[in-house]
C-alpha cells in the first residue's frame, strides 16, 4: 500500500512536471543545449579564430638594418611575413594593430656579430593579442636560429664540436595515454558541470513541489487526503531526484556527443589540428556510467536539501531567494575541485561535493582509485539519507507547512 | 459522525506570545445533519476544521470521526472524510478528470471502481463537457464542481466544508449550498463553517457560534431566537459574541 501511493503521487507529479515549461527547460533543455554550445560552439569557434589568426600573413617593421643585409634578406625570405619599411609612428601602428610587431635590429649588427661582440635585437609586440603574438613567435625563432647558426660556425671555426655548448639534451616525455592527458586537464570542468546541472535539474521541481504548492493552494487539498505525509514527501522526492538525474543524465550524454563531434571536428581542419588536439577528449561507456553512479547520491543529497529549504518558504518567489545562494555553495567546492594541483586525499573524499567533484577529475582520467570510490560514495549516502530524513520530518511539522 | 472532545490548539507567536486558537470545544454533529460552525474571522472556525480533517494536530483534546480518533488513527479519519475550502485549490496542470481520479487513487479505490464512481459524479454534477480540460483552463464555478467531485469519489460519510462559498459569485455559491443540502439529505455528516447568516439560516440543523477559540452557545437556531428573545441571527450573534469580542476590539 505504502508503495503504491509513493507511486501514485510520483506518477501525478511526473504528470505535472512534463506539462511545466519551466520544469522541461532546467531538465531537458539546458542540460542538452549547455554543452554543445559550450564545447562544440565555443570550441570550434576558438579553433576556427585560432586557425584563422595562424592563417594570417602578419606585418613586420622592420627598424634598422640596413648595414646587417643577410639578416634582413633572412626576414624577408620567411614564410607568411609581411617585411613592411620602417614608419615613425611604429609603436601606434601595433597598438592599433595595423601592423603586428616590429623587430628592430641594431646598427652594425652584423658586424657586431663578427667581432664576437654582444648585441640584443628587440622585437615589439601587443602582448596578450594573439596575432600579434604569433608574429612574434616566428620572429624570435628565426632570430633564434641564427644565433644557432653563429654559434656553430664559431666552433666549427676553433674545430670545437657541438657538445660543448651543449653537452646533453633534457626532454620531456609524457607516459599517460592520452584520455589521461586531456582528463587531467578537463576532468575538473566535467564534474562541475554534472554537479552544477545536477542541482539546477532539482531546483525548479524542488521549489514547485512545495513552496509552490502551498502558493497555489494545493498543499491543503492534498493534506486533506488519506495519504500518510511520508508517502506524500516521499513521492515528491523521486520526481525531483528523477528532475536531477534526467538532467545529470543528459548533461554527462550531451557532453560526450559533444566532445566525440569536437574531436572529429579538430582532426579535420587544418587550424584544428593545431590548436584543438590539446582538447581532444574521449569519454568511453565506461566513464560515462561511473561519473553518472557517482552523481546518484549527489543527486539524492541535492533532492533532499533543496526540497527541505523550499518547504521552509510561502511562496515560490520566497522559495528562489532561499535556493539561489545555495548554488554558490555548491559552485565553491565544485570550482575548488578544478584547482590545479588539488587532489584526493583521506580528508578531502568526505567533504560533500568537493569529493565528488575530485573524484569525477580520476574518473575522466581513467584512474579508478577503489577505497575513495568506496568512501565517496558511502559518505555522500550518508549525508544524502540524513537530508532524506530531514526532509521527511519537515514535512510533518505544522509550524513549517503552514508557516505564516 | 464526529465528536469533538475538549479540542484545543495553541500556537507560538513571536510576538504576541501563545495563542488560543481553539480552546477546549466539544459538540457532536449527527448523520443526516448539518452543523453551522459560526464565526467571526479568526474565532477559530478553520482551525477546528483543520483539527476534524487532520490538517492539523490538536494540542489538547480529541475528535471521534466515524468511529476513528483524529489523534490515534489520522489516516483512518481523512479516508472517511470529504473536505472542501476555498483553500483547497486544484492541481492545474492536470485536468479534471486527471485530479478527480488523483483523489480516488489516493482513497485507495481500484481502478474498477474509481472509472465507475468518476463516470457517476461527473455525469451526476454535469462536468463531462469539460473532464478533459486542465484545471488551470476552467471557470470558477466549474472549478468548485470538480473540486465537490474531488470530495466525493470516495464516497466519505462525513463531509467538512470550510467557508465554501467565501469570495463566489452568487450562482457558484448556490452550487456549492445545493450540494451541502444533498449530503444531509444522502445521510453524511456535514459540519461547515462560515460567518454568512442567511447560509446558516438556510442549511443548519444545529448552529455552535465560536469566538476567541471558545465554543460559546449551541442549538437548533429555533432555540437560539428563544434563548435570545431575538429573530434576526445577526442579532443573536452579536449578542453572544459582544462580552469576548469587545475587549479584544479595544486592545
Amino acid at each position: 500500500m505504502s508503495a503504491r501511493n509513493v507511486g501514485i503521487v510520483y506518477r501525478k507529479e511526473l504528470t505535472e512536471a512534463v506539462r511545466d515549461r519551466r520544469t522541461l527547460i532546467s531538465t531537458i533543455l539546458v542540460p542538452l543545449l549547455l554543452f554543445p554550445v559550450l564545447s562544440v560552439g565555443f570550441g570550434s569557434l576558438a579553433v576556427a579564430l585560432v586557425g584563422k589568426a595562424k592563417e594570417e600573413t602578419p606585418k613586420v617593421m622592420l627598424r634598422g638594418g640596413e648595414d646587417s643585409p643577410a639578416v634582413v634578406e633572412g626576414l624577408k625570405k620567411l614564410d607568411r611575413i609581411e617585411i613592411v619599411p620602417e614608419t615613425p609612428n611604429w609603436k601606434d601602428q601595433i597598438i592599433n594593430k595595423e601592423i603586428r610587431a616590429a623587430v628592430e635590429i641594431p646598427a652594425g649588427f652584423q658586424a657586431n656579430i663578427a667581432q664576437q661582440k654582444a648585441d640584443t635585437v628587440r622585437i615589439f609586440n601587443y602582448e596578450g593579442e594573439l596575432k600579434s603574438e604569433f608574429a612574434t613567435e616566428k620572429i624570435e625563432k628565426y632570430m633564434k636560429e641564427y644565433r644557432d647558426k653563429v654559434v656553430k660556425e664559431r666552433l666549427a671555426a676553433k674545430n670545437l664540436p657541438d657538445t660543448v655548448l651543449k653537452p646533453f639534451d633534457v626532454k620531456q616525455e609524457n607516459v599517460a595515454p592520452p584520455e589521461k592527458v586531456s582528463g587531467a586537464a578537463f576532468g575538473g570542468i566535467i564534474g562541475y558541470m554534472v554537479i552544477l546541472l545536477c542541482m539546477t535539474g532539482a531546483m525548479y521541481p524542488a521549489m514547485d513541489l512545495t513552496a509552490g504548492e502551498k502558493e497555489r493552494g494545493t498543499m491543503e487539498t492534498i493534506l486533506s487526503s488519506p495519504i500518510s505525509r511520508m508517502h506524500l514527501v516521499l513521492g515528491k522526492f523521486f520526481l525531483i531526484l528523477t528532475a536531477a538525474l534526467g538532467t545529470a543524465a543528459l548533461s554527462v550524454l550531451s557532453m560526450g556527443v559533444s566532445f566525440s563531434v569536437l574531436s572529429h571536428y579538430t582532426g579535420r581542419t587544418a587550424g584544428g589540428r593545431a590548436a584543438g588536439a590539446s582538447f581532444l577528449l574521449k569519454l568511453g561507456p565506461k566513464t560515462v556510467i561511473s561519473v553518472f553512479l557517482m552523481a546518484l547520491p549527489v543527486a539524492v543529497l541535492f533532492s533532499a536539501t533543496l526540497m527541505t529549504i523550499a518547504l521552509f518558504a510561502k511562496t515560490y518567489k520566497e522559495a528562489q531567494s532561499y535556493l539561489t545562494p545555495m548554488t554558490f555553495v555548491v559552485i565553491i567546492p565544485a570550482i575548488a575541485a578544478m584547482l590545479p594541483g588539488v587532489e584526493l586525499t583521506p580528508k578531502l573524499s568526505i567533504i560533500p561535493i568537493l569529493n565528488v567533484s575530485l573524484l569525477c577529475k580520476e574518473l575522466v582520467a581513467g584512474t579508478y582509485h577503489w577505497n575513495y570510490i568506496a568512501v565517496i560514495f558511502a559518505s555522500t549516502c550518508v549525508y544524502a539519507a540524513a537530508a532524506l530524513f530531514i526532509a521527511i520530518k519537515m514535512f510533518q511539522r505544522e509550524s513549517v507547512l503552514f508557516r505564516s | 459522525m464526529i465528536e469533538a472532545r475538549g479540542l484545543s490548539k495553541r500556537f507560538q507567536d513571536k510576538k504576541r506570545g501563545e495563542i488560543r486558537a481553539v480552546d477546549n470545544v466539544s459538540f457532536t454533529c449527527q448523520p443526516g445533519k448539518i452543523y453551522g460552525l459560526l464565526g467571526a474571522n479568526g474565532a477559530g472556525k478553520t482551525t477546528t476544521l483543520r483539527m476534524l480533517a487532520t490538517i492539523l494536530e490538536p494540542t489538547d483534546g480529541t475528535a471521534i470521526v466515524c468511529g476513528h480518533d483524529i489523534v490515534e488513527q489520522p489516516e483512518k479519519v481523512r479516508a472517511n472524510v470529504g473536505f472542501l475550502s476555498t483553500a483547497t485549490a486544484l492541481y492545474r496542470r492536470l485536468t479534471a478528470q486527471e485530479f478527480v481520479e488523483y483523489f480516488g487513487r489516493l482513497n485507495g479505490l481500484d481502478e474498477a471502481t474509481l472509472k465507475k464512481r468518476v463516470d457517476d459524479i461527473f455525469k451526476r454534477l454535469d462536468m463531462n463537457g469539460f473532464r478533459d480540460r486542465r484545471c488551470d483552463k476552467l471557470s470558477t464555478g466549474m472549478m468548485q464542481k470538480t473540486s465537490i467531485a474531488r470530495t466525493l469519489v470516495h464516497d466519505p460519510p462525513v463531509m467538512i466544508f470550510d467557508e465554501p462559498t467565501n469570495g463566489l459569485d452568487i450562482m457558484t455559491a448556490r452550487t456549492i449550498t445545493s450540494f451541502i443540502r444533498e449530503c444531509r439529505n444522502n445521510g453524511k455528516t456535514v459540519i461547515f463553517s462560515t460567518h454568512i447568516m442567511s447560509e446558516v439560516e438556510k442549511l443548519c440543523d444545529t448552529i455552535g457560534i465560536i469566538q476567541s477559540g471558545k465554543l460559546l452557545v449551541e442549538g437548533s437556531l429555533a432555540e437560539l431566537r428563544d434563548k435570545y428573545a431575538e429573530h434576526d441571527l445577526e442579532e443573536i450573534f452579536v449578542k453572544v459574541v459582544t462580552p469576548l469580542f469587545a475587549p479584544e476590539e479595544a486592545n
